[in-house]
C-alpha cells in the first residue's frame, strides 16, 4: 500500500463526492459571493482605492469562505463513523492528510476562479504588476490556508462546537500567512513595492506547515 | 506467528479503560483462542463494545497488555482485523461497489472481483447503482459485513451486526459466520440476540461493568457426555 496510492484514491473519492453533493462548493461559493456584493455596496471607491484594499478583501472573503469547506471536508468522515473504518486498515495516516489537503486546494481554487471575474467587475480591478505574481500569490496562498485548515479541521472534529473551535484555532496561525498573501497581491496590484519578500514568506511557511502537518498527522488521527 | 489451540489469537492482560474516573473496561484478562466464534454478552454500558474496540485498536488501554496475533504491536496485525460497527461506517454519497472499491484500496486490493465478491456473499447485489445513502438500514448492515470481511481478516470483530435485520437476513449472515469460523477465522460478535447465534458460537463471555464475570464454553464435553 503506497501513500501516493491511497492519496489518489481518496481524493478522487472525495472529488467524486463533492460532485455528487456539492456541498462545500455551493456553501463557499454562496459566503464570498456575500462578501464581495456587500462590500462593493458598502464603499463608493475609486480604482485607485479599490487596488490598495482588493488585496486584503480578496483573502479574507477566501479564508472565511474556505473555512467552510474544510469543516465539510470532516464532516463528511464523521458521518457514520467511515473515519473509524480508516484508522482500523493499515492505510498510512499521511495519505488521508495529504488527499484532504490537495482536495481543499482544489475546492478553494475553483473558488478563486469563479470569484476572480467578480472581483475584477465590482472593484473595477486592473493589475499594474505583473499578473504571474498575483497567479502565485493564490497558489502558495491558498495552500497556506488549506494545509493548516485541514490539519486543524483533524483536531477540532471530534469536539461538540467544531464550527466555532476551528476558526478560534485557524485564523491566530493564519495571520502571518494572511498578511503575506495580503502584502503580495496589495503590492501586485498597485505596482507599488516588491511582492518577492512575502512570496518567499509564503514559500516557507508553506513547506514548514505541510512538514509539520505530515509528521504529527497519525497522533491526531488515532486520538480517541 | 502459527496460532494453535494453545497460542491464542487475542490476549488481555490486565487491560482497563478509564474515561477520567470512570473505567468502561476493568483489568479484564483473557485469552481467546483462534478458529472460534465468541459471543460477547451483557447489558447496555457492560464495556462490550468498548472490549471490541481495543481490540480494533479504535481505543488505547489505559493499563494492561493487549496481544493480537502473537504481536503487541497494534501497527502490524491491522491487515488482519475486519471491524464492523454500529454505525455502518459507509459514505452514503457512494454506491456499495464504490464503498468497497475504496475501502479496499486502503488494503491494497486492487481486483474488483473480490468487491463484487464481498458484496454477494452477504446477499447483496453487487451491480446495485444506487447510493448508500438510499439503502434501507438492513442492506446497510449487509453491506458493513461486506466491508468488514474484504481484506479477508483473521480476526473478526461485529457490534451488533444483526440490529435492524430481518430474521431471515440475520440466518442467513449467521450461517456465513459460521463458515468463516470453520475456515479458522476468530469471531468476536457483540449482540443482544444470542438466540440466533446457537449451534454456531463457540464460546459466551459474559461482561457486567467492564469485567468478564463468566465464560460458556459451548463445545466443551458435557458431564452427560462424558458419562
Amino acid at each position: 500500500m503506497s501513500v501516493l496510492g491511497i492519496l489518489r484514491t481518496t481524493l478522487a473519492k472525495d472529488l467524486r463526492m463533492e460532485w455528487r453533493s456539492k456541498d462545500a462548493i455551493n456553501s463557499m461559493l454562496f459566503f464570498a459571493l456575500l462578501v464581495v456584493v456587500i462590500f462593493s455596496f458598502s464603499f463608493d471607491l475609486t480604482a485607485e482605492e479599490s487596488r490598495q484594499i482588493a488585496g486584503g478583501l480578496i483573502w479574507v472573503a477566501l479564508l472565511f469562505a474556505a473555512v467552510v469547506a474544510l469543516n465539510q471536508t470532516w464532516a463528511r468522515e464523521l458521518r457514520n463513523q467511515v473515519l473509524d473504518a480508516y484508522r482500523v486498515s493499515p492505510a498510512p495516516a499521511e495519505s488521508l492528510f495529504l488527499a484532504k489537503t490537495i482536495g481543499n486546494f482544489l475546492f478553494v481554487a475553483v473558488l478563486e476562479l469563479l470569484m476572480t471575474p467578480l472581483f475584477i467587475v465590482f472593484y473595477n480591478l486592473r493589475s499594474v504588476g505583473p499578473v504571474h505574481q498575483l497567479v502565485l500569490a493564490s497558489l502558495l496562498g491558498n495552500w497556506a490556508l488549506v494545509v493548516n485548515g485541514t490539519f486543524f479541521g483533524a483536531i477540532s472534529i471530534r469536539t461538540r462546537s467544531r464550527e466555532v473551535l476551528l476558526p478560534l484555532i485557524l485564523f491566530p496561525i493564519s495571520i502571518p500567512a494572511l498578511l503575506a498573501m495580503v502584502g503580495a497581491t496589495t503590492s501586485t496590484l498597485t505596482g507599488e513595492g516588491s511582492a518577492h519578500l512575502p512570496l518567499v514568506f509564503l514559500g516557507v511557511y508553506d513547506v514548514v506547515f505541510t512538514l509539520v502537518g505530515l509528521f504529527l498527522f497519525e497522533t491526531v488521527l488515532q486520538a480517541e | 506467528m502459527t496460532l494453535t489451540p494453545d497460542n491464542p489469537a487475542v490476549s488481555l492482560n490486565d487491560v482497563s479503560k478509564l474515561y477520567g474516573r470512570f473505567a468502561a473496561l476493568r483489568m479484564v484478562t483473557a485469552d481467546f483462542a483462534p478458529g472460534r466464534l465468541y459471543l460477547i454478552l451483557g447489558e447496555n454500558g457492560a464495556g462490550k463494545s468498548t472490549l471490541l474496540r481495543v481490540i480494533a485498536g479504535l481505543i488505547e488501554p489505559s493499563h494492561g497488555k493487549l496481544t493480537i496475533l502473537g504481536s503487541s504491536d497494534h501497527k502490524a496485525v491491522k491487515a488482519h482485523l475486519g471491524y464492523m460497527a454500529h454505525a455502518s461506517m459507509l459514505y452514503d454519497e457512494l454506491s456499495g461497489r464504490e464503498n468497497l472499491a475504496y475501502f479496499a484500496n486502503l488494503y491494497g486490493i486492487r481486483e474488483h472481483a473480490l468487491c463484487a465478491q464481498a458484496i454477494r456473499t452477504v446477499g447483496l447485489d453487487p451491480t446495485l447503482e444506487r447510493r448508500v445513502g438510499q439503502y434501507s438500514q438492513g442492506m446497510r448492515q449487509r453491506l458493513s459485513l461486506a466491508r468488514a470481511i474484504l481484506n479477508d481478516p483473521r480476526i473478526l470483530l461485529l457490534d451488533e451486526p444483526f440490529s435492524n435485520v430481518d430474521v431471515g437476513s440475520a440466518k442467513e449472515m449467521t450461517r456465513l459466520l459460521g463458515s468463516m469460523r470453520d475456515s479458522g477465522k476468530t469471531i468476536f460478535l457483540v449482540t443482544h440476540q444470542p438466540a440466533l447465534l446457537e449451534g454456531f458460537a463457540d464460546e459466551s463471555v459474559y461482561m457486567s461493568a467492564g469485567r468478564v464475570i463468566e465464560r460458556v464454553d459451548h463445545r466443551a464435553p458435557t458431564l452427560e457426555a462424558k458419562r
